[in-house]
């Protein structure tokens, strides 16, 4: 985003009254954007005050949500939401990765664009339809197939440990991995394609194979940008609402194996906010904004990342 | 920059040549056959939710889930409230998000300076990046506690907080590829600025701009947690009423999914269809034009 590459007009210099009205105009909504950004974290604040001063930073160390004793802590949500997004990215980076090395280096530009396509494709299917896929079809694959493996095999792990009934920690994780492969695939590609040439042919001139140049003339290259969009899939990830909310049991507990029944901040919000209301809603939106914060954190440094490679010393 | 290889270079080329080529041609076929399979697992999932919403929700779709409302009680009826919904509510984010996101989307293109351009931009790409479940609760604090009654017209404005990042990146997007030269072939010509970017500017990037506003519907049409909060959903067929409760066929879906009864189950899935083919088919639509069009 340099200047040079914008081609926008001087506004200073006309002095007609209809082109200052216009700017002005258009300004006006260009920081519409801004505040109603400001506007959203403001309110989430406000309106969650009471019960931060009720609570204080028990709010977020507490592991009780209990409305009935008016107790309130986010603990377990803030767990479901990390260990879900956390095994999503465990699935999904490897093969968002491998994905994006085989469009950027393997594949024939005219098969990469298609398929690149249909991955992005992935990213268009409403997450609530996801979610009905995941309560008919997936959680009962996973209970039966892969989580009856994975207890019997490392079922001694406290990790591993069963029963599973299908909604869970881990099928939301999964859920959760096919919904940020595409943003992972799509982002890694772009940040691999921006590589310079140079880079590869250097190595093609050494008598590389395809796979050497990959992994060691791309992929360094391009390490911070890739980092930036596993963590923006990271991001996605946490504040998924619909499908986690169908597959994740919604129980308010602190998970230790990945096929116990969870929730995630979000998807606690998506359950109970509309039949709470005074300290518990307020607590509600509390935790949202401690759910804003994880992602606004999350988004600006992956930002930053992806920027800095993509404009990258190369172009 | 290209110092990091160029430095490990010698070592390398020597062991290129000690390893004469098979071992290491191996690598190279097994490492690909990977990347392939991970291309491919990447398509599977896609496939699988096609697949089975268009084989569940075909035989689901029918006249009834088209044309008749939901039953207050039990089953039967369809989800004919449920697309009225997703109709007007989009229809109505769509008024407000449409001049907000392509006027914001002309400022930073044509007239921010460079630290408001990357203002508004940073604060579009933040929007994008919140959860959509805490527009709803922004939205419900705003619209709806207020006036103690879930209502169709915060739904709107919740779906518009959806979709105006998604206008505002694209249309900036493609009025930066507008040539230089037609704004000052335009100005050269004494047209204010104002007129240039109007019937000059906008004229060309229009498919451009379109392109955006059809994603941002496809995105908000797909759209359930904002709606939570904000319309609710309701069984009755709700025209106009923005004051009321209204449905959508993302709350009709949700709804029907999490009910005991399977006949809802099934209503859900035929809902799902239904929502499939307006969404992905928008995008596909939409995709392919601009693939060919003015950009790859």
């Amino acid at each position: 985003m340099t200047t040079l590459s914008r081609p926008g007009l001087p506004t200073r210099a006309s002095p007609r009254r209809g082109d200052r009205a216009f700017v002005l105009g258009t300004r006006g909504f260009g920081f519409l954007i801004i505040a109603i950004l400001i506007g959203i974290g403001v309110v989430l604040l406000i309106d969650s005050w009471p019960a931060w001063q009720t609570f204080g930073l028990d709010l977020v160390t507490g592991t009780q949500w209990d409305p009935i004793r008016e107790l309130y802590g986010a603990v377990p949500f803030i767990v479901g939401t990390l260990y879900t997004s956390l095994i999503a990215l465990i699935l999904a980076t490897p093969i968002g990765l491998l994905t994006a090395i085989f469009l950027s280096e393997f594949a024939d530009r005219r098969l990469a664009t298609p398929l690149t396509f249909t991955i992005e494709l992935l990213a268009a299917i409403p997450s609530v339809v996801l979610g009905l896929w995941g309560i008919f079809v997936l959680a009962p694959l996973l209970r039966d197939t892969l989580d009856a493996f994975l207890i019997s095999t490392l079922g001694w792990l406290p990790f591993f440990a069963g029963p599973s009934y299908g909604f869970s920690i881990s099928t939301a994780g999964v859920i959760l991995a096919i919904m940020i492969l595409p943003t992972i695939v799509s982002l890694s590609r772009e940040v691999l394609r921006s590589v310079p040439n140079a880079q590869r042919e250097a190595m093609y001139g050494l008598g590389a194979t395809h796979w050497e140049v990959a992994t060691k003339a791309v992929l360094p290259y391009a390490r911070s940008g890739v980092i930036g969009a596993v963590i923006l899939g990271l991001g996605r990830a946490l504040g998924e609402t619909m499908a986690v909310t169908m597959v994740i049991g919604n129980k308010d507990a602190v998970p230790v194996s990945v096929f116990e029944q969870g929730q995630s901040i979000a998807s606690k919000i998506a359950v109970t906010f509309n039949e709470s209301t005074g300290l518990q809603s307020q607590s509600l939106i509390a935790i949202g904004v401690i759910l804003l914060a994880m992602t606004l954190l999350l988004n600006g440094a992956a930002r930053l990342l992806v920027a800095r490679t993509t404009r990258g010393p190369g172009r | 920059m290209t110092g990091s290889v160029v430095v490990r270079e010698g070592t390398f080329a020597d062991r290129l040549l000690a390893a004469r080529g098979s071992r290491r041609k191996t690598i190279d076929r097994i490492a690909r056959s990977i990347a392939l399979a991970a291309t491919i697992a990447c398509i599977i999932p896609l496939a699988a939710v096609l697949l089975y919403v268009v084989v569940k929700g075909a035989g689901a779709l029918n006249l009834d889930l088209i044309t008749k409302p939901s039953k207050a009680l039990g089953t039967g009826g369809g989800a004919l409230q449920a697309w009225l919904g997703t109709l007007q509510m989009v229809a109505l984010a769509t008024l407000f998000a449409v001049p907000i996101g392509i006027l914001s989307g002309i400022f930073v293109s044509e007239f921010a300076g460079n630290r408001a351009a990357r203002a508004v931009r940073f604060a579009s790409d933040v929007m994008v990046g919140i959860p959509s479940i805490l527009v709803g609760v922004f939205i419900y604090a705003l619209l709806v506690l207020p006036f103690k009654q879930f209502n169709a017209f915060a739904g709107g404005v919740a779906l518009a907080v959806i979709m105006i990042p998604v206008i505002q990146r694209t249309t900036e997007e493609v009025l930066q590829l507008v040539p230089r030269e037609l704004r000052e072939g335009a100005l050269a010509l004494g047209v204010p600025t104002w007129r240039t970017t109007v019937s000059v500017v906008l004229p060309t990037a229009k498919a451009g701009i379109l392109t955006g506003v059809m994603l941002g519907v496809a995105r908000a049409a797909g759209e359930t947690a904002p709606l939570l909060f904000t319309s609710l959903g309701s069984r009755l067929v709700n025209v106009g009423d923005l004051g009321k409760p209204m449905d959508s066929l993302t709350l009709f879906i949700y709804n029907g999914a999490r009910s005991p009864i399977t006949a809802l189950n099934e209503q859900a899935w035929g809902a799902a269809l239904l929502l499939l083919l307006l969404v992905l088919g928008i995008n596909v639509a939409v995709r392919f034009r601009s693939m060919g069009g003015t950009r790859a």
